[in-house]
């Protein structure tokens, strides 16, 4: 068993390590690229943004007809996203809720990736030389914040357009607390500063951190779960309990795998309500 | 757990995939959608209006098909009594003309039978006178006698 260890600890590490052009060492360091992390966001981009433009091509040119197929299951998300973006925010804003539909859909094929077996896709790249593929990106800190930070940078773009840079700054120092005596209020300032900018900077952390740990989370179960028969391998299959193990590992990655299917659709929807409420507050006067 | 290029990258990728969807995707599923949608909506008030107006078509047709028909049995009742009194009326006739054609050939018969009467009686005047003639080996003078003659006549 002891000497199994470092295998097992390998095997986990080996599903944690990006690939990339050369190690990181330090937490913050921009000549570093996740190839895999870029290949499979594009992917999925390509993906969501190729099938959703064919059907929005037929669409166009079918009006008189009755939607089939992809296209009705197409439809009827783009419709879903309308009504939900429509429940929080009554402006003219026509960025909302295409954003939101990108932003639902792509995290939703992210964390789909989950569902693919732990070890198909990395061991396929193993096979052309590839020594790490992390096929997830919503398991990668940079794909997460990738999407958050882009939904804050618009958060405050359109404050600061609807509201006026002074009224953007207003709303950052004049709330929680106000008084009607100027020297008080201008006491108060640094405090409702302090407040609201951690109010402020805490939406895209969470935002990013929550989607980032669920599904992280998740991919970690699958891994844990792959370790029952790993020490085995095939080996294992000439003895019962062998046979017993996989078995149990199939059985328990099949049930993790349907709750999954439902964490992954909660967190994409998570995702793009709190999309929606953060960039409808942003064109709210108060 | 590190930050590095690709969060540039993802942002990057993002900021594309907004644009594209934004332009290209969600007006070009949701507005043929909506357009779709008002054409259905459209559909349905005018079938409702076509079916009203069918019942209104229908109850007007009817009306007129009940009037029609009363219409129709009244120019019946109105020719079989047309027809009746023309019968009556003809019958009538006949019989009137049966009965003048019967007076007229009684009266005729009666003519002829005066008639005939006169000449026979002219006739056995004539006998009777040439008998007479006969009888007195004498001529009569017709034009002294005719009086008496014509008397004798019409006592026969």
């Amino acid at each position: 068993m002891a000497a199994a260890k470092p295998q097992i600890g390998g095997y986990i590490l080996e599903h944690l390590t990006f690939l990339t052009n050369k190690p990181q060492t330090s937490l913050v360091n921009f000549t570093v690229i996740d190839y895999d992390t870029v290949f499979f966001s594009v992917l999925l981009a390509v993906l969501f943004a190729g099938s959703f433009y064919w059907v929005a091509r037929r669409a166009s040119g079918s009006v008189n007809s009755a939607p089939r197929g992809f296209q009705s299951f197409v439809e009827m998300i783009v419709e879903w996203v309308d009504s939900q973006v429509r429940d929080v925010y009554h402006g003219t804003n026509r960025l909302i809720a295409p954003l939101a539909l990108t932003i639902f859909c792509w995290v939703y094929l992210f964390n789909f990736m989950d569902l693919v077996p732990v070890d198909l896709l990395p061991d396929l790249a193993k096979t052309v030389g590839l020594a790490h593929l992390k096929v997830v990106p919503s398991t990668d800190l940079n794909g997460v914040f990738g999407l958050s930070l882009t939904v804050f940078l618009l958060t405050i773009f359109y404050s600061i357009k609807v509201k006026g840079p002074l009224g953007f700054l207003g709303e950052l120092t004049l709330h929680p607390f106000s008084s009607k005596n100027k020297l008080v209020q201008a006491l108060f300032v640094p405090v409702n500063f302090v407040l609201e900018s951690v109010t402020l900077l805490a939406r895209p952390v969470s935002l990013a951190l929550r989607l980032f740990g669920n599904i992280f989370a998740g991919e970690m179960i699958f891994v844990l779960l792959a370790l029952l028969t790993l020490e085995h391998s095939y080996a294992g299959l000439a003895s019962l309990s062998g046979w017993g193990l996989m078995f149990l590992q199939a059985l328990l990655t099949f049930v993790w795998g349907v709750f999954h299917l439902l964490i992954i659709t909660i967190q994409a929807f998570i995702f793009m309500v709190l999309t929606i409420v953060y960039l409808a507050m942003a064109h709210e006067h108060h | 757990m590190h930050v590095n290029l690709t969060l540039v990258i993802q942002m990057a990728v993002f900021a594309v995939l907004i644009w594209f969807t934004m332009k290209f995707v969600w007006p070009m599923i949701l507005g043929p959608m909506q357009e779709r949608e008002r054409r259905i909506a459209q559909g349905l008030a005018a079938a409702g209006k076509g079916e009203e107006e069918l019942e209104r078509a229908r109850a007007s047709a009817e009306s007129i098909l009940r009037e029609a028909r009363e219409r129709a049995g009244v120019i019946v009742e109105q020719a079989q009594r047309g027809a009746t009194e023309i019968l009556d009326h003809a019958r009538s006739a006949a019989t009137q003309e049966g009965q003048r054609l019967v007076a007229a050939a009684h009266e005729q018969i009666e003519f002829d039978a005066a008639r005939a009467k006169e000449q026979l009686r002219q006739q056995v005047g004539a006998i009777a006178v040439a008998a007479a003639a006969k009888l007195l080996e004498r001529e009569i003078d017709a034009r002294a006698h005719e009086a008496l003659l014509s008397e004798f006549a019409a006592q026969l």
